[in-house]
């Protein structure tokens, strides 16, 4: 089976939101990169999509050369080739720009599945897939919590408020998805592994390679921009309910401040 | 010029899901800013006569795709069905449901008719005839103000439960127009749907959340949680470490990597406060923390702190509530 998935590198989820001077973007510097976790749960359903059914997993990127690393971490959990597409033109894109480049990029590996992220954990758009799979004509099943494949169709669990659907679609087919890490559970890199990666061939894109130019895909061509940031409102610290009450009186003293002072019950 | 804005409803086993409400609540107040009609796009199967409940909220006038294939959202039969009508008019404006099935939807369809997105919005601003949207970026860290490009159409899903949802008003009537639906070649299917009857609230749509950490050992003890949630009408929810455990289902996690939240009140129970879980529900209205360690970091965001052990203050507490709910 020939397997895509779409990788996105994002800062650690540790990570402490700045604004940057310009008041519409974040403070990169210092931050930690990681493989969006929603990304590297593609990454493992599609390492056992090929442990069934034999083939290759090829990882699609985009971002600057930093993304190189999460493209081999992603090499040494057992994926077979990586492509970057690093090209400055993207910088400013909107996901529809993202998404025509990657779809480019998919459309050129002639895959039977791709799979990627239901959502990415910085700027949450959840577009990514679905906008792809439009791009390419293809049906797509999204927020997967189980995946299963017979070669010529993926059938999936997607959880909707107040239950599930089970979908299928034949191949060739985008899925994105969704669960946990406790779903998932994507295996880590083995030191072997990491040695393996580093000889695993990694190619490095332009948009002109896929036959894109800067105002197809780049800042010209999007649709929509971020126009100014703001952080949340401050929480204030509260109060700690004590006053010497023992449990049972501290108990009622929430339920007041719950019902009389916030009247939220 | 514009002719219309659209507000697109969600219609599952039978009615309307309440955030279909919400999204034409919303996108009545951008209509009126520009002084245009509304119409709404009701897709599934049996909408008929529901349909003019979505009058109720300020659609105008309601388009329905009725048809059994659509008894389930599957994007290849949706997309096309919602873009040949967008694409017979010009709206100023579509708004959607930032549901599960909404996200899906409004992403395939931004592709379809080439335009921008802004996703799970939690307020719209139409100045002088400019429109706006403000999105919460990394789980609610840092907010997003977004502003589409000239010409192009702003698409605007809307998060559940955080918009003003105005009061039904049942002298409002819609047309209802029912459209031939001509469904396209499919690929793709519904093979079932499993709906949980139970009447459990739906983190993303509760008012009141109780949460479960590391700190309750074990998935048996959940249930002190789930009586005192019975006792406010809450939905019960669980950090990432007792998921990993086992102890609760994935769908319950609330975090980063979970589902972000935003109830009246959020009663985190043996939670220590990780960054990555304040993330989730740090736009709570009200957060109150029960934690046997006075220096959880959870304490420096909750309203009301509790320092005592759990198995202790949590049935306390929930016989405090009925108390309080058998005398009001
Ligand atoms: C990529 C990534 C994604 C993540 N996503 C999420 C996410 O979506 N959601 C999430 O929650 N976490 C997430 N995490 C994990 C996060 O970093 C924390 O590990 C997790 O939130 C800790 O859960 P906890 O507070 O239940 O457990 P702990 O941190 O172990 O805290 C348990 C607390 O219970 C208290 N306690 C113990 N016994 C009692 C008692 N008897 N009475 C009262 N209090 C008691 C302790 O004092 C302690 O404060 C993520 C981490 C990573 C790396």
């Amino acid at each position: 089976m020939n397997i895509v998935v779409l990788l996105k590198q994002t800062p650690d989820t540790e990570s402490v939101i700045r604004i940057a001077p310009d008041g519409q973007s974040i403070v990169t510097q210092d931050l930690k990169w990681i493989i969006n976790p929603y990304d590297e749960f593609a990454v493992e359903a599609a390492l056992r999509l090929k442990e069934k059914h034999g083939g290759t997993v090829t990882i699609v990127s985009w971002g600057p050369q930093r993304v190189v690393e999460s493209v081999r971490t992603a090499l040494a959990m057992g994926a077979d080739k990586g492509v970057l597409l690093d090209d400055e033109a993207l910088e400013g894109s909107d996901s529809l720009g993202v998404a025509r480049a990657l779809a480019a990029a998919v459309q050129g590996l002639e895959p039977d599945i791709v799979l990627c992220g239901s959502r990415a954990v910085d700027y949450d758009l959840a577009q990514r897939g679905p906008m792809v799979a439009e791009l390419l004509g293809w049906p797509h099943l999204g927020l997967a919590v189980s995946l299963e494949s017979d070669g010529s169709t993926v059938t999936i669990e997607r959880p909707i408020e107040g239950g599930k659907v089970t979908l299928q679609a034949s191949l060739p087919a985008l899925v994105t998805m969704g669960g946990s890490h406790a779903v998932w559970n994507p295996r880590y890199a083995s030191l072997p592994g990491i040695m393996k990666a580093k000889k695993k061939p990694l190619e490095m894109k332009k948009l002109a390679d896929l036959g894109l130019s800067a105002d197809e895909c780049g800042a010209q061509a999007a649709k929509i921009r971020i126009v100014s940031l703001e952080m949340p409102p401050e929480r204030k610290p509260g109060r700690i309910i004590d006053d010497g009450l023992d449990t049972e009186g501290k108990a009622a003293a929430l339920v007041k401040a719950l019902h009389e002072e916030a009247k939220v019950i | 010029m514009a002719d219309c804005v659209v507000s697109i409803a969600e219609f599952r086993a039978g009615n309307f899901r309440r955030v279909s409400f919400e999204v034409a609540s919303e996108a009545r107040k951008v209509a009126d800013a520009l002084n245009l009609p509304l119409y709404g796009i009701a897709v599934g199967c049996g909408v008929g006569e529901k349909a003019v409940e979505l009058g109720y909220y300020g659609v105008d006038k309601v388009f329905v795709a009725d048809d059994a294939a659509l008894e389930n959202y599957v994007p290849e039969l949706y997309v096309p069905v919602v873009a040949s009508l967008i694409e017979q008019w010009q709206p100023a404006a579509v708004f959607l449901p930032a549901s599960v099935d909404g996200k899906d939807l409004s992403a395939r369809l931004a592709a379809r008719l080439q335009t921008g997105l802004a996703q799970d919005c939690i307020q719209v601003v139409c100045d002088g005839g400019v429109i706006k949207a403000k999105r919460p970026i990394f789980a609610g860290k840092c907010l997003a103000w977004c502003e589409w490009a000239d010409g192009a159409l702003p698409m605007i899903s809307c998060r559940p439960n955080v918009m003003d949802c105005q009061a039904a008003d049942a002298t409002r009537q819609a047309q209802v127009e029912k459209v031939p639906v001509d469904l396209p070649e499919a690929r793709s299917q519904a093979l079932g749907v499993e709906l949980d009857t139970t009447g459990k609230v739906e983190l993303t749509e509760a008012e009141i959340i109780v949460s479960g950490g590391r700190g309750m050992k074990a998935a048996e003890n959940f249930a002190i949680l789930e009586q005192l949630a019975k006792e406010l009408g809450a939905a019960v929810g669980a950090s990432r470490a007792a998921v990993d455990a086992g102890w609760r289902p994935h769908s319950d996690q609330v975090g980063q990597t979970g589902k972000v939240v935003n109830p009246n009140l959020y009663i985190a129970v043996g939670i220590s406060g990780a960054i990555q879980h304040l993330a989730g529900m740090g736009s709570s209205k009200y957060i109150v923390a029960v934690n046997k360690d006075p220096e959880a970091p959870i304490f420096t965001k909750a309203d009301y702190g509790i320092v005592e052990d759990l198995f202790k203050f949590i049935p306390a507490f929930t016989e405090e509530v009925r108390k309080m709910k058998s005398t009001c």
